[in-house]
């Protein structure tokens, strides 16, 4: 496929259209099918639990699920991840616990994180997954550096860092491409178009046909894929990571997919896209691929009910779980700010608790605004 | 012992720092076949490799981000920036992510990258090659922030902070880079961070200094004893964390202070200096604190000289303490 060109393996009514073969058996299949299922129904339950007012925020993905699932499949154990806020699915797919991402959004005792950041800006060492940052485009870079160190070791493995169509405007998507391309480290860069940048369509944020082509210019591959076909997702995911790991640089892959949801829980997108969002409910990743699936005899409404019946009560029992746990401790204010807690640190948290307790509840009024 | 300049002690700090780990990575812009244009990494690339002195693109973002990257994998990288005026591409990176990565991630990622950079005036080089920025990282949680004023410091404090597991900015003052020469032992030695040093002991005033206002702190105390007056120079060689204590001590003894730096004075980190002997020691001064700092302007090429503070400008200071 060219940069301009778009990698297409199942249809919109389920049909395979192209080269559709493909090395994943029945059950690869299914277990990715569940994933897209599970990274819909994680989403659902969290949007709902901040609507309700028991989560401060979240960052939905509904409509991508493909993108995310197609790309976590290909990446294997010990490969890094620089992700982005919007791919859940990933991150399942990756072995992090339910748990884990739930207690995160609540910020509390059971937060890996300590309650230190808003909800979905995950870190999971144990899974090679790099702490996610808000500013866009930050950790482009930051994935070509690690890549840079996994070729100086001479190791097998592979760094990918996700982005959204917004973060190609950033100085260090710029960086982060010409490092990589000019170091020919093992690293993709795998941009989810979902077309918008917050309320900034993809027409106001490039003037290039494609976001693909851009790769010509860091000479590396470019290459337009499908993002709501999670078998082309994979292929040419798979491709870009087996070049990579043989010593043959990076790649840029760009997944057309759509934000069928808000930006964040604090985003109203009817103010400036109406019910655009409404023509891509038939285009749904998940739908088609239970198309392909149902055609095939892997798939019933059977399964379907039970999938979508699984992770709702996993999610509810861990909320059930994890909503009663009490803050971090006053004292993880002050610790991780260096490796070890220098004097002044010291003499402010000695200070606070003196004049102020151990005990400070959240002011209940507080809101995050967009 | 030999006899050398900062720079060569910087250069000494890496070769034997490299050698030591093979983890320790170099990279920016310049610094490989030339050696960077201040001669700080000069032989480098020779001795370990294109691997271990990589010349980067030229993008101070880029490179920190790079540098990151690496050292959250478990390399030390020790990027260049080659003038710290040129540091502010690289803003977002090193307050937001550097700084930030071990607190954000519950300690779960650490990236113990050392900046080196040279800052400060005295060689003519106008607003993009004389500023001395310390004051926008000395505010950022999560920075360790280190000035050497001699070779012995540079060498022994660089070293520290490449075995360091904290990100540290490391401000090389470049009006001093090639002179004096000092002294410095062959062996292997590391200068505490954190530690600030008494330079000069006295009685009567103190003046905190850092870099290359060390030196002309002590002219000025020079001065001060022509007219009886005995001054005590504390070096703090660390900004970030402060030697406190030091501080305490040194105005505990004397009752007067005057704090000197090159950096604009509004907001400076003299100001932080003031505040804290207001706070703590304010019942054992004997004057109001004077501040000797460089002019809240940009920084000028052709009246470099009338910018940068000089001894007499601070024995005015001095002056005006003694006599209050």
């Amino acid at each position: 496929m060219t940069a301009t060109e778009m990698l297409q393996i199942i249809g919109e009514s389920g049909q395979t259209v192209g080269d559709h073969e493909t090395d994943l058996t029945p059950d690869e299949l299914v277990a990715m099918y569940e994933a897209m299922v599970r990274t819909r129904g994680l989403d659902e339950r969290m949007i709902n639990l901040q609507r309700q007012g028991r989560i401060g925020f979240y960052v939905p993905s509904t409509g991508e699920e493909a993108a995310q699932v197609g790309s976590g499949t290909v990446l294997l154990k010990d490969d890094w991840l620089y992700p982005s806020y919007r791919m859940p699915g990933t991150l399942l797919m990756r072995g992090v616990p339910l748990r884990d991402m739930i207690a995160n959004c609540y910020g509390n005792e059971a937060d890996n994180c300590f309650g230190r950041q808003m909800p979905v800006h995950y870190s999971f060492a144990k899974q090679n997954i790099v702490s996610i940052s808000s500013p866009i485009g930050t950790h482009i870079i930051q994935a070509t550096g690690t890549a840079m160190a996994q070729k100086l070791r001479g190791t097998k493995e592979i760094t990918a860092a996700f982005f959204g169509d917004g973060g190609t405007s950033s100085n260090d998507f710029h960086s982060g491409l010409n490092f990589a391309g000019v170091w020919k480290v093992p690293c993709l860069f795998i941009c989810s178009n979902n077309q918008w940048a917050i309320s900034v369509p993809i027409e106001k944020q490039t003037a290039s046909e494609t976001l693909a082509q851009k790769a010509v210019a860091y000479g590396m591959p470019g290459v337009r894929v499908d993002g709501n076909d999670v078998l082309a997702v994979y292929k040419a995911v798979k491709e870009a990571a087996e070049l990579a790991r043989s010593g043959g640089g990076p790649s840029l892959l760009e997944l057309m997919t759509y934000r069928r949801g808000p930006h964040s829980s604090s985003d109203d997108p009817t103010r400036y896209r109406g019910n655009q969002a409404d023509e891509w409910l038939t285009r749904d990743p998940i739908l088609r691929f239970r198309k392909y699936l149902e055609r095939q005899d892997l798939w019933t409404d059977k399964k379907e009910k039970e999938a979508t019946e699984r992770i709702k009560n996993e999610c509810n029992a861990l909320v059930k779980e994890i909503e009663k746990l009490p803050n971090p401790t006053t004292e993880s204010l002050f610790t991780d700010v260096y490796a070890n807690v220098p004097p002044h640190l010291r003499e402010q948290y000695k200070h606070l608790v003196e004049t102020e307790g151990e005990g400070h509840e959240p002011d209940p009024d507080a809101a995050f605004p967009l | 012992m030999a006899e050398i300049t900062i720079v060569q002690a910087v250069n000494d700090a890496l070769k034997e720092e490299m050698t030591r780990d093979d983890d320790v990575v170099v990279l920016g812009e310049d610094v490989g076949v030339n050696g960077g244009v201040f001669r700080c990494t000069a032989d480098l690339h020779e001795m370990f490799g294109d691997d271990r002195v990589i010349d980067t693109p030229l993008s101070e973002s880029g490179i920190i981000g790079a540098a990151i990257g690496m050292s959250l994998y478990g390399l030390k990288a020790v990027p260049e920036i080659q003038f710290s005026d040129f540091i502010w591409p690289a803003f977002d990176q090193i307050t937001s992510e550097l700084a930030k990565f071990r607190y954000r991630s519950g300690g779960q990622f650490t990236c113990p990258v050392v900046i080196r950079t040279p800052y400060g005036g005295g060689i003519r080089g106008g607003h993009y090659h004389s500023q001395s920025p310390e004051v926008y990282f000395t505010h950022t949680s999560g920075l360790v922030v280190v000035v050497p004023s001699d070779a012995y410091d540079a060498k022994g404090l660089l070293k520290a902070a490449i075995r360091s597991p904290d990100p540290v900015l490391f401000l090389e003052p470049k009006k001093i880079y090639r002179a004096p020469k000092m002294e410095v032992p062959d062996d292997d030695y590391v200068v505490e961070i954190g530690k600030a040093a008494v330079r000069r002991e006295g009685t009567d005033f103190t003046i905190t200094a850092y870099g290359a206002m060390v030196e002309v702190a002590m002219a000025a105390c020079e001065k001060a004893a022509e007219k009886g007056w005995n001054g005590e120079v504390l070096d703090l060689r660390t900004l970030v964390p402060l030697d406190e204590e030091s501080l305490i001590a040194s105005v505990t003894k004397t009752g007067r202070l005057v704090t000197l730096q090159e950096a604009p004075k509004f907001c400076g980190f003299s100001s932080e200096l003031s505040a804290i002997v207001a706070e703590k020691a304010i019942d054992v001064m004997e004057a109001p604190i004077k501040r000797v700092a460089g002019f809240d302007t940009p920084f000028p090429y052709t009246l470099e000289h009338v910018y940068m503070p000089h001894a007499d400008r601070v024995l005015n200071a001095i002056t005006e303490v003694m006599t209050y």
